[in-house]
């Protein structure tokens, strides 16, 4: 007796190409008969990994009977980099270049965990000076800024409401403007580096971000304005992609999504690091469990960031950015010079004309790198999307011997099927927007 | 020393147990591999006269009672609430390692459910929030290859404490802990994939992020990185892990 689902033999057929076999599978032939006996309508549609408001290429499984989502699945890694293993092929400070990338809307978050981890495995946390860890809190916020604006901006035109999308990707430009003047990019600096930052503030940066303030002052309330109060806006938030706290708790869920249970855990307050301690801030909640109040929750924390750029600024005392120690201080002494690129001619006259010592420790600095005394480290800072972690272990070399991220948005995307299951498929873009996922960060 | 000594455990260029040695910076914790010369470069002939010094690399070893601040405090709750279980505290964690202020108890890895749940449950502990686990493969560790680490948040207390868990290259397998925490769900299997870790009693322990038809497992240290020379300003560039490198 044949096995149940023994494949006929291929028949085969002679060809003026070669042997051609007809191939007949399997037992499809029980699965397209079953299929059609169901009569329910119980469908399996794949949502991405392209589609426009799965931000980026998340790639959903939704099994459907009817408009009700009955299952939803993740299917993740369509964007994985390999970012984790490139860190163990270069030095540490070239590791800020590969973090910015990760959580792309994040890069100042990916660097500052990045680089608090590498102080740690140092020891030299102390020695990191004050306007060095001013200048990073003050990005961080802006940072926090933009990536709010860019989840409300999308998570709006998802609903269809176009406005939305043009204001929060209005005020992000702005935002974008102040990162390529005092970086040079708007996104992937790599200007947090492993003992302080990779220049000063360019001239004007402090007026330009006054100027912001005064802007962002004005138009947050639109945001209030055109949704907080909008029927048509509530009616699809409210109550969808509700998650409890138990929920969070048990599925590692951080940021906005926990906030919006009412607890309020942000590791600037719980833990503070870069001296969050001494600003004066307040953390939102939310006691709606739903998309409705995350929303609130972001738009809350974008005011209290500009409270906290706005003290960063009177706190910006004149001094170095990057530690005194030099065997660990990269040479980065850059200006624009006229061919465009950015070695500071006065940098370079030192170590070419004046001292050979300069030059050697700036060749060693830069093709070694420094070492770091073995052990681990686990930094974790509060993104605009939760808890980012990075786990750092050195075996006493150059470079890494291991980094691992905890994204937020890695962990939180595993509530979507809790978020999704029960409700209408409608609500699913709704649910993930308001978890505000970035694929580079989820996948690395 | 002599090279005649070099058998007997003495001789600390041949074994890095040897015991009638002075003591040195980090003598105690694990080897995870070996220094030689004096500037780490791995590759081109040593013209220096250093290439003969030999100095293991050890991450750090057992801490001394006490640890300090609120480790003592847990401590001695998780060994009080290991014993109340009646599971001796000495066979569930092997180790416990304070360094730059931070907590790590390696567990064997057959107690890592229990000691993951007592965390979680007791009330003077209570760390509720999991943030995952990461991989690391030490293949200079012989016998404990593959490590696992957690990192365990309570929110009540305001604390962090790692545990760390290893297993062989040749029996890659630790105890999921997705019943005790659910959010290691996509964790684990990030790791499995990365490291070829086996999480017994995961529900679905399939790859995430690399194609289901991978062969092998990437993070591991003999995982070659891949790339190509690339040429620039007429210059040819090797791959990154072709390059000169130091250590």
């Amino acid at each position: 007796m044949t096995a149940p689902h023994a494949t006929p033999s291929a028949s085969a057929r002679e060809t003026t190409e070669g042997t051609v076999y007809t191939v007949t599978g399997g037992d499809w032939d029980e699965v397209v008969a079953a299929a059609a006996k169901a009569d329910d309508e119980r469908i399996i549609v794949n949502m991405g990994p392209q589609h426009p408001s799965t931000h980026g290429v998340l790639r959903l499984i939704l099994e459907i009977d009817g408009e009700t989502v009955t299952e939803a699945r993740c299917g993740i890694g369509y964007l994985h980099t390999g970012i984790e293993k490139n860190l163990e092929f270069r030095n540490w400070t070239q590791g800020t270049t590969f973090v910015t990338r990760m959580d792309y809307l994040t890069p100042f978050y990916n660097e500052a965990a990045y680089c608090l981890g590498v102080e740690k495995l140092l020891g030299i946390e102390d020695q990191i000076p004050d306007r060095a860890t001013v200048i990073r809190v003050l990005l961080m916020e802006l940072n926090r800024l933009s990536s709010h604006l860019v989840a409300i901006a999308t998570g709006g035109m998802e609903l269809g409401a176009t406005t939305i999308m043009i204001y929060g990707f209005r005020d992000r430009e702005l935002i974008l403007d102040i990162f390529e003047l005092v970086t040079g990019l708007r996104m992937n600096h790599a200007f947090i580096r492993p003992g302080g930052l990779a220049q000063d503030l360019p001239p004007g940066a402090v007026d330009q971000i006054r100027a912001l303030l005064k802007t962002m002052r004005k138009n947050l309330p639109e945001y209030d304005k055109l949704a907080t109060g909008n029927p048509i806006f509530k009616a699809r938030l409210q109550d969808v992609g509700y998650l409890d706290l138990a929920g969070c708790m048990a599925l590692g869920v951080t940021g906005p999504i926990l906030r919006a249970t009412g607890l309020p855990h942000d590791l600037r307050k719980t833990d503070p690091y870069c001296g969050y301690e001494t600003y004066d801030f307040e953390v939102p909640t939310a006691d709606t469990c739903d998309a409705y109040g995350r929303f609130l929750i972001r738009l809350e924390e974008m005011r209290q960031s500009l409270r906290i750029v706005e003290q960063c600024l009177e706190r910006l005392e004149p001094g170095p950015v990057m530690v005194a120690d030099k065997k660990i201080a990269w040479p980065a002494q850059l200006a624009l010079g006229p061919d465009g690129l950015g070695n500071s001619l006065d940098h370079i006259k030192n170590i070419m004309g004046t001292s050979m010592e300069a030059l050697i420790h700036h060749f060693k600095l830069v093709t070694e790198g420094f070492r770091v005394p073995p052990g681990q480290t686990y930094a974790a800072i509060e993104s605009p999307k939760g808890e980012l972690g990075a786990h750092m272990v050195s075996d006493g070399g150059t470079r890494p011997f291991r980094v691992h991220f905890r994204d937020p948005s890695f962990t939180n995307l595993q509530a979507v099927a809790a978020m999704c299951e029960g409700g209408q498929v409608a609500d699913v873009i709704v649910a993930v927007a308001s978890i505000d996922p970035v694929m580079g960060g989820v996948d690395r | 020393m002599t090279e005649a000594n070099g058998s007997n455990g003495v001789n600390p260029d041949k074994d890095l147990n040897a015991e009638n040695l002075p003591g040195r910076r980090g003598d105690q914790g694990e080897p995870v591999r070996v220094q030689r010369g004096m500037f780490g470069a791995n590759n081109g002939g040593d013209t220096t006269g250093y290439g003969g010094l030999v100095r293991p690399v050890r991450l750090p070893g057992q801490a001394t009672r006490p640890y300090g601040g609120w480790f003592d405090e847990v401590a001695d709750e998780l060994e009080g609430a290991l014993e109340e279980q009646s599971l001796l505290p000495e066979n569930a964690i092997e180790k416990t390692v304070v360094d730059r202020g931070e907590l790590t108890f390696h567990i064997a890895r057959e107690h890592l459910l229990r000691v993951a749940r007592t965390l979680r449950d007791d009330p003077a502990l209570r760390f509720e929030l999991c943030t995952g686990v990461s991989g690391v493969h030490f293949p200079g560790d012989k016998g404990r290859e593959l490590h696992a680490v957690y990192h365990l948040r309570s929110l009540t207390h305001g604390r962090v404490v790692r545990l760390e868990v290893s297993a062989p290259d040749s029996d890659p397998h630790i105890p999921s802990i997705v019943d005790v925490y659910p959010t290691n769900d996509w964790h684990e299997r990030e790791t499995y994939d990365f490291f070829g870790l086996i999480f017994d009693g995961h529900p679905a322990l399939t790859r995430i992020m690399m194609p289901d038809d991978w062969q092998g497992f990437p993070q591991r240290k003999d995982y070659p990185l891949g790339g190509i020379p690339v040429e620039y300003k007429g210059a040819q560039i090797p791959a990154p892990d072709q390059r000169r490198s130091y250590s």
